[in-house]
């Protein structure tokens, strides 16, 4: 017998499988190459920027420029620079309570699911409850308790750990914002999450887990969660431009980011009301705000092609 | 003074499987559900197996066979009865005791995709298997360890890195009889293993089931469906039908001369083919 | 003429990873009432040559790139189009599939299901429909047919779901009933009542039938001619006693003697070492010379495709010398 390993194939797995796929995909490529240029300006080029919030009443409603690549707004101040400084807002926004409401939604419809029974039956009635709140209701309601904290915990971090105020006040203006997203974006894939644990649990290869001893939490993790992930990864990449457009939603009612933060949805609210003189103010941003959007779309479809064919058995 | 032999009478057998009923309610509603009905999979079923046999276990779909094999697994409580491994009652033991147990008794299941996690590895399978029993290897050790199970179920370990949906039936279930057979149980349950194969590769597992018992000195329970693989591969034979086990004997005798009218009727529905030339 | 005619069907699929060559020059015919068996481990490309003829494949990747069937003296299946396939599809030929749960629609009841091919192709009203309906389900063995005929698949049992299918596809009183693989899913009791069920209404009905299956023994017992498929090709043909008298192909010899049913307890079954070929790629020359134990592998050919000819009277076998005995 011999000990010597010699060369083993690397094998493919299903990860990679449809990554193969999705590269036929032109259309998912491209959307990738747009997100990932607009991210690249958003965040690395909006550094080298002007400050969009220095407010210039000399120079409103300018066109181009070499100074003012696109122009300025109605306060005068730059309007590429604001349109990059939105972004950010409106990307994180749309990242991160993504984040939170997977992580939240996988975790809570994982245990439901495993758990069956009772658990679930109390579990899944909060998520029915949670569902018939108003969204409004809760995002005003977090607002108003939490605006407060904010500027309390603003100043603390800007005295405490000397961060720059401007920076960190755009931060914690935020997150009442994520709070409400993220508090109420899991519930749906908490669902989906939890009807695919449900049919995992009865695959023979759970069973065959259970037989070699392992514990239920092991069980969970390593092998029902990863098995989730196909749908989970579309569910989210089709969440992020969800959470953008509520942000834009709710930043153009007044109840989202503030001013002076810029974000896409303030953008397109400030250019609406100068539609009929400087319309430029709320094309430009509402290109950027578009395309951003048909390529996450894309790339979410695009996500669940490659997933759907899944490896075929023989 | 020279202990006596035990007669055969006394010996105990390796597994015992004493009157067991498996009943499933079916409920109605949700929070508030009520019992609508009773599914008597399992109804009343003992058997003996001796510690080195092959016992088959022959019965048509919904008869409860796979229930059968899932109460002795300990993955279904039973309604009613015992299992006895070694003179161990399973049935009485709490959970954190059967969890130990366990490494004495596996299974080969009948789908060998879905039996087989397919977001891993050949190695990351075997390992998981092989660290339940032996905790403490190293990287070296359990390589080596991995690669021997491969190549005692015939497979090539070039392919450890590779994922099930790269293999053929025939060779997943090699992966799932080497997974079963890490944790060096005494035991095995296999449960139709070789039903969803292709004809030739059917007797290339039947073979390595059969090597296996006999180097390892396992003892094994046969599900099967297909009289002729299990008229092969058994010792003895018991027919199931509706819960119940309605006839028990030596494998050949049973097959030449079946008491029992279901078995007669099993027997005869086989097609014969023509003789061979 | 028989009834249909197949000639050099070649059915390709054109997939990502390279050009599966799942049928690879099959010819067979049917005569009128008779009933003729294809077997073949998966991957044999069994099922697919009949989905050919039916167009029944997804087309692209699928593509049928050579090949004639000729059906009834003066239309080719391959080529006729899809309006004039519909006019034989169901009404003049007919298809049972393997899985009566999924080959029957959960939605519907089964009246509406089974009175589809006769309002459909016969133009019958509802009601006569109805009632010959309930007819032909009686003629298969359904108890209470007028009851059950307005119930949901789910109601019926494995073994009942498919004698309504094998109603539904005798229905049209077709030419030709294609069954692939209708009694692997069903346990030995039933699938002997399906058989001897198909085997009566054949000869009641004088239909045609190809019978699609991996199991020797169920080809023995309900075929008159009997085709072997092996990498998309047809490896042996001959009648269904001459072939298990008298197998002269190495595939063959060895298909038979690896059925656990002949063999000797307590020794090593006998099997066929390796695996199917993977039809992704060509082979060159004898496709089964990699797995050939029970001949002679060193006469295999390697360079050139074995052709396949009539070596007995009535008997055809692809002529391999390390193959043929």
């Amino acid at each position: 017998m011999t000990n010597q390993i010699t060369d083993t194939e690397a094998g493919t797995s299903l990860w990679q499988d449809a990554w193969l796929r999705m590269r036929k995909n032109k259309i998912a490529l491209a959307s990738i190459l747009v997100f990932t240029i607009t991210c690249f300006f958003c965040f690395v080029i909006a550094w080298f920027c002007k400050d969009p919030n220095q407010v210039n009443l000399a120079n409103k409603f300018s066109g181009p420029s070499s100074e003012h690549w696109i122009g300025t707004d109605a306060l005068g101040r730059d309007l590429f620079s604001r349109i990059l400084y939105g972004g950010q807002v409106s990307i994180l926004v749309g990242l991160i309570a993504t984040a939170v409401s997977v992580t939240i939604g996988i975790i809570y419809g994982a245990l439901a699911g495993f758990f069956g029974g009772r658990v679930d039956a109390i579990m899944m009635r909060i998520v029915d409850t949670l569902f018939s709140i108003p969204f409004l209701m809760i995002v005003i309601v977090l607002q108003a308790v939490l605006s407060e904290w904010s500027r309390d915990t603003s100043a603390w971090i800007v005295t405490n750990l000397n961060w720059d105020k401007g920076f960190t006040d755009r931060i914690t203006n935020v997150l009442p914002l994520f709070f409400a997203l993220g508090l109420l974006g899991w519930l749906t894939l908490a669902r989906i999450v939890r009807a695919q644990v449900q049919s995992l649990k009865e695959r023979e290869f759970v069973e065959a887990a259970t037989s070699l001893g392992l514990s239920k939490l092991t069980i969970l993790f390593r092998h029902i969660i990863p098995n989730t992930l196909g749908p989970t990864v579309v569910y989210a990449t089709l969440t992020v431009p969800g959470f953008i457009m509520y942000e834009a939603t709710l930043s153009y009612l007044g109840l989202g980011v503030e001013s002076p933060n810029s974000s896409w949805g303030i953008l397109i609210k400030e250019g609406a009301n100068y539609l009929e003189t400087n319309p430029q103010l709320l094309i430009f941003p509402g290109i950027i705000f578009s395309i951003t959007l048909f390529a996450l779309n894309f790339l979410g479809d695009g996500l669940r092609d490659a997933l759907d064919v899944r490896a075929s058995k023989d | 003074m020279p202990r006596l032999p035990l007669l055969k009478t006394q010996r105990m057998p390796f597994l015992e499987i004493k009157n067991i009923k498996t009943h499933f309610q079916k409920k109605r509603g949700g929070l508030f559900s009520r019992t609508v009905d009773t599914v008597k999979a399992v109804d009343g079923v003992s058997i003996a197996i001796e510690k080195g046999e092959i016992l088959g276990l022959v019965g048509e779909s919904g008869c409860g066979k796979s229930t059968l094999s899932r109460t002795i697994m300990q993955l279904i409580p039973p309604t009613q009865g015992e299992v006895i491994l070694e003179n161990e009652n399973l049935t009485n033991l709490n959970t954190e005791q059967v969890r130990q147990r366990r490494l004495d008794f596996q299974m080969i299941f009948q789908d060998p995709y879905a039996s087989l996690n397919p977001r891993m590895t050949v190695w990351s399978t075997l390992k998981e298997a092989l660290t339940t029993r032996h905790g403490n290897l190293n990287h070296e050790e359990l390589e080596r360890a991995v690669i021997a199970l491969m190549e005692r179920v015939g497979l090539d370990q070039k392919f450890m890195r590779k994922y099930p949906h790269e293999f053929s039936g025939g060779q997943r279930q090699r992966i799932a009889i080497a997974r079963a057979l890490a944790p060096e149980p005494k035991l095995i349950i296999a449960d139709e293993p070789v039903s969803a194969l292709d004809v030739s590769i059917q007797s290339q597992i039947l073979n390595l089931l059969k090597d296996l018992v006999n180097d390892l000195g396992l003892t094994m329970l046969f599900i099967s469906h297909d009289l002729s693989v299990v008229r092969y591969i058994a010792d003895r034979i018991a027919v199931m039908y509706y819960g119940k086990i309605v006839e028990t004997g030596e494998a050949e005798s049973l097959m030449e001369n079946p008491q029992h009218q279901y078995t007669k009727e099993l027997l005869e529905s086989v097609p014969k083919v023509l003789s061979t030339g | 003429m028989p009834l249909l005619e197949v000639n050099n069907l070649r059915t390709y699929f054109h997939t990502r990873n390279g050009i599966v060559r799942a049928v690879d020059g099959v010819s067979f015919s049917v005569e009128k009432g008779k009933t003729i068996g294809i077997v073949g481990e998966s991957g044999s490309g069994k099922s697919v040559s009949c989905y050919s003829l039916l167009g029944l494949l997804p087309m692209p990747p699928g593509r049928i790139e050579s090949g004639e069937a000729i059906f009834d003296k003066n239309t080719d299946l391959l080529s006729c189009g899809e309006k004039v396939l519909r006019t034989i599809r169901g009404k003049r030929i007919g298809m049972i599939f393997q899985d009566p749960m999924t080959s029957l629609n959960p939605y519907m009841r089964i009246a509406d299901q089974i009175i589809e091919p006769l309002r459909l192709h016969m133009g019958m009203d509802k009601g006569s429909a109805l009632k010959k309906a309930i007819h032909a389900l009686d003629e298969v063995g359904i108890p209470e047919p007028d009851n059950r005929i307005t119930m949901y698949p789910h109601e019926f049992s494995g073994g009942m779901r498919q004698r309504v299918m094998i109603a539904m596809a005798l229905i049209t009183n077709p030419e030709i009933l294609i069954a692939d693989e209708p009694t692997t899913a069903l346990d030995v009791t039933i699938q002997k009542q399906i058989l001897d069920l198909i085997k009566k209404r054949q000869q009641e009905l004088g239909t045609a039938v190809i019978f699609i299956t991996h199991d020797l023994a169920v080809i023995s017992e309900i075929c008159e001619d009997v085709n072997i498929m092996y990498a998309g090709r047809i490896i042996e043909r001959a009648s269904a006693n001459e072939l298990f008298a008298n197998p002269r192909h190495a595939y063959t010899r060895s298909l038979l003697k690896s059925i656990p049913a002949h063999q000797t307890k307590g020794e090593k079954l006998y099997t066929i070492p390796g695996l199917p070929p993977d039809t992704s790629q060509t082979i060159p020359g004898c496709a089964f010379r990699e797995r050939n134990q029970i001949g002679d592998q060193s006469k295999c050919l390697t360079d050139s495709r074995p052709e396949f000819k009539e070596i007995e009277p009535n008997h055809w076998a692809q002529n391999c010398p390390g193959c043929l005995s």
